[in-house]
């Protein structure tokens, strides 16, 4: 009670004609973060649903908590297992020391706590710049910010390294927000993924922060190659000598960005947005059926040069980011295909190009990004001519 | 034509410039702007070739058949551009190694292409060189503006002179590695005619279509 009428007393400031009309955006902000909003479609079509665009993005917020949880007890047992060679320095460790936690790996908490201290202040940095941004474009442009940037800033923060510098973090949320949303109209105008393209920005920017062996496990001086990175240069087998199976890969036990490396959480997360019809499942089974079929027919071919080609599809699933960006960046609606037909085309795109990046360049090991990206720049593309098709195949019928 | 000569110069540097509101010569903006000097080299070389061939285009406007108009334009500018080139490697080689194939693609630049065509061969000489030099020094001054940006974020320096020292010589700073790579002079130039543009509303180019909003009941 005593909220609701805080925000029905100070609201006549805001609304047009108030004191404070140009910050509208913040204050609708604040409100419709914590009630329903009041507006609904006044206009023809009447179709209405509970499932209104606050309700979308909750839900995937949701549908990443596994990953999250994952992510920071994995990315703690990372950093408490190299712990053993490397001494314990900085605030983390005065933090843990000072509640009296430790750095055994064999303690879920202990890891836990670790990988807490690594996530939050990149989360909040990612929150609060990306959320200055946010608030800037919506005042100027008298839209009004909503709650994608939860999920872009949910899903960004889980795609960096643990060890990403807090300032790049920063640089990369704005790019983000500003290139890959912004300029294009805002939330439902973006045609690329905003947490991607602030990724990737990071990714060609400073890719000594971004990539190579020594920035997956949060240690200075510990250097543990990904998966991925151990496949290109030795194959498969060799991930065994570094102590990953296929069930600790599935699991998420394995250096790699913080909350991507377990394929379980994603699937979790995936079975959430499928209930919930939040994702299309077309979209999955497009990336499905193009990535199993384009690595199938690359192990016929086979190369003695090139190890990654021998790589089993299964392998595919559960190293990199693949499951991470199946389930949250492929079947985001607003940058994929809209026609049924196109989704399908869209996903067996990604899920084929993710496999030529991986294995046919090898410039980059890791291949999710790069391949959503492309997917998301040809998304419109795909959708005119399944429309084009539709209108061909009709007045074909009717001559 | 009711321009001034002063009108002539100035107008193609904001008003009416060929990067951002012709959105011409793009290509070589990309390729040469990760570095002030070379940037530089090419906005000289650009203007020189521009100025000129509109010059003797204009001087021989009214003996031009029109048939074969474009062919005798490529003539002259080709002309120039080879004379560019050669004093190039000549006087500067190592920015000539650099530059490469950019000076030989001046010949193709739309800009020198688009004055040619557009201005020289219906004015005098004296009104097409300015003309020329005016879209030349407006092609030089994105360049610039780019080349700052990237040079000095990208390796933390200006005309090879060192400006935030970076983490590799011992210093603070980190490059963005991005910036030395082409496709950031795609961003940069975004950014800059979305300046432009902001300052000077009336260079907004009308929607294509328009977005109808139902009346609300």
């Amino acid at each position: 009670m005593g909220v609701r009428s805080f925000f029905d007393r100070i609201e006549p400031h805001f609304v047009k004609g108030g004191r404070y009309e140009r910050y509208f955006p913040m204050y609708e902000m604040v409100e419709s973060f914590l009630f329903t909003p009041k507006t609904v479609t006044t206009a023809a079509p009447h179709a209405r649903s509970y499932v209104d665009m606050k309700r979308i993005m909750t839900y995937v917020v949701i549908a990443t908590i596994p990953c999250i949880l994952m992510g920071l007890y994995n990315v703690g047992l990372q950093a408490n297992t190299a712990l053993a060679d490397f001494p314990a320095t900085g605030w983390r460790a005065a933090i843990i020391e000072f509640f009296g936690i430790g750095f055994n790996p064999q303690n879920p908490l202990a890891n836990f706590m670790h990988g807490l201290l690594y996530f939050l202040p990149i989360y909040i940095t990612t929150l609060v710049v990306g959320g200055i941004w946010e608030v800037l474009f919506a005042t100027v442009r008298r839209h009004e910010v909503n709650e994608g940037f939860l999920v872009s800033s949910m899903l960004y923060a889980l795609i960096l390294p643990a060890s990403t510098p807090l300032w790049q973090v920063a640089l990369g949320i704005s790019f983000g927000v500003v290139i890959g949303k912004e300029v294009f109209g805002g939330t439902g105008k973006n045609f690329l993924n905003p947490a991607l393209t602030g990724r990737a920005f990071l990714y060609f920017a400073y890719p000594a922060q971004m990539s190579g062996d020594a920035i997956w496990v949060p240690v200075d001086g510990f250097t543990g190659a990904t998966a991925l990175a151990v496949t290109a240069s030795d194959g498969v087998q060799a991930l065994a000598a570094q102590g990953m199976s296929w069930s600790s890969s599935f699991i998420g036990t394995i250096p790699g960005s913080i909350g991507e490396t377990s394929t379980l959480a994603c699937l979790i997360g995936l079975a959430f947005l499928l209930i919930t019809k939040i994702a299309n499942y077309r979209l999955v089974l497009g990336c499905l059926a193009g990535m199993i079929g384009f690595s199938y027919l690359l192990n016929v071919i086979g190369s003695d040069s090139n190890p990654m080609f021998a790589m089993p599809w299964y392998w595919h699933l559960v190293i990199g980011g693949y499951a991470f960006g199946l389930v949250f960046m492929v079947t985001e609606p607003v940058s994929a295909s809209h026609t049924n037909m196109g989704r399908y085309i869209y996903g067996a795109l990604i899920g084929v190009m993710v496999v030529m990046i991986r294995v046919i360049n090898p410039a980059f090991p890791e291949g999710m990004m790069l391949a959503i990206l492309f997917g998301n720049v040809f998304a419109p593309l795909i959708d005119h001519f399944v429309v084009q098709a539709n209108i061909k195949r009709r007045a074909r019928r009717n001559v | 034509m009711a321009q001034t000569k002063r009108e002539l110069l100035v107008d193609p540097m904001v008003d009416n410039n060929p990067i951002t509101l012709q959105v011409l010569g793009i290509c070589s903006a990309l390729a040469v702007t990760s570095s002030l000097q070379v940037a530089f080299v090419m906005s000289i070389a650009v203007t020189l070739v521009t100025a000129f061939s509109s010059m003797f285009i204009s001087m021989i406007r009214n003996q031009i058949p029109s048939s074969i108009r474009i062919i005798v334009q490529m003539v002259i500018i080709a002309s120039l551009v080879i004379m560019v080139d050669q004093v190039l490697k000549a006087y500067a080689f190592e920015i000539s190694k650099t530059l490469s194939v950019f000076v030989g693609l001046i010949i193709t630049n739309c800009i020198v292409m688009g004055r040619a065509e557009a201005f020289a061969m219906k004015n005098p000489p004296v009104a097409s060189f300015l003309d020329g030099v005016g879209n030349g020094l407006g092609y030089g001054l994105i360049l610039m503006m780019v080349g700052v940006i990237r040079e000095l974020f990208g390796a933390g320096t200006l005309f090879g002179v060192t400006i935030l020292e970076t983490v590799n010589n011992g210093g603070w700073y980190v490059p963005n590695g991005m910036l030395l790579l082409p496709p950031s002079a795609f961003f940069i130039i975004g950014l800059i005619i979305w300046a432009f543009r902001t300052i000077k509303p009336e260079q907004v180019e009308e929607r294509e279509y328009k977005i109808q909003t139902v009346e609300a009941h």
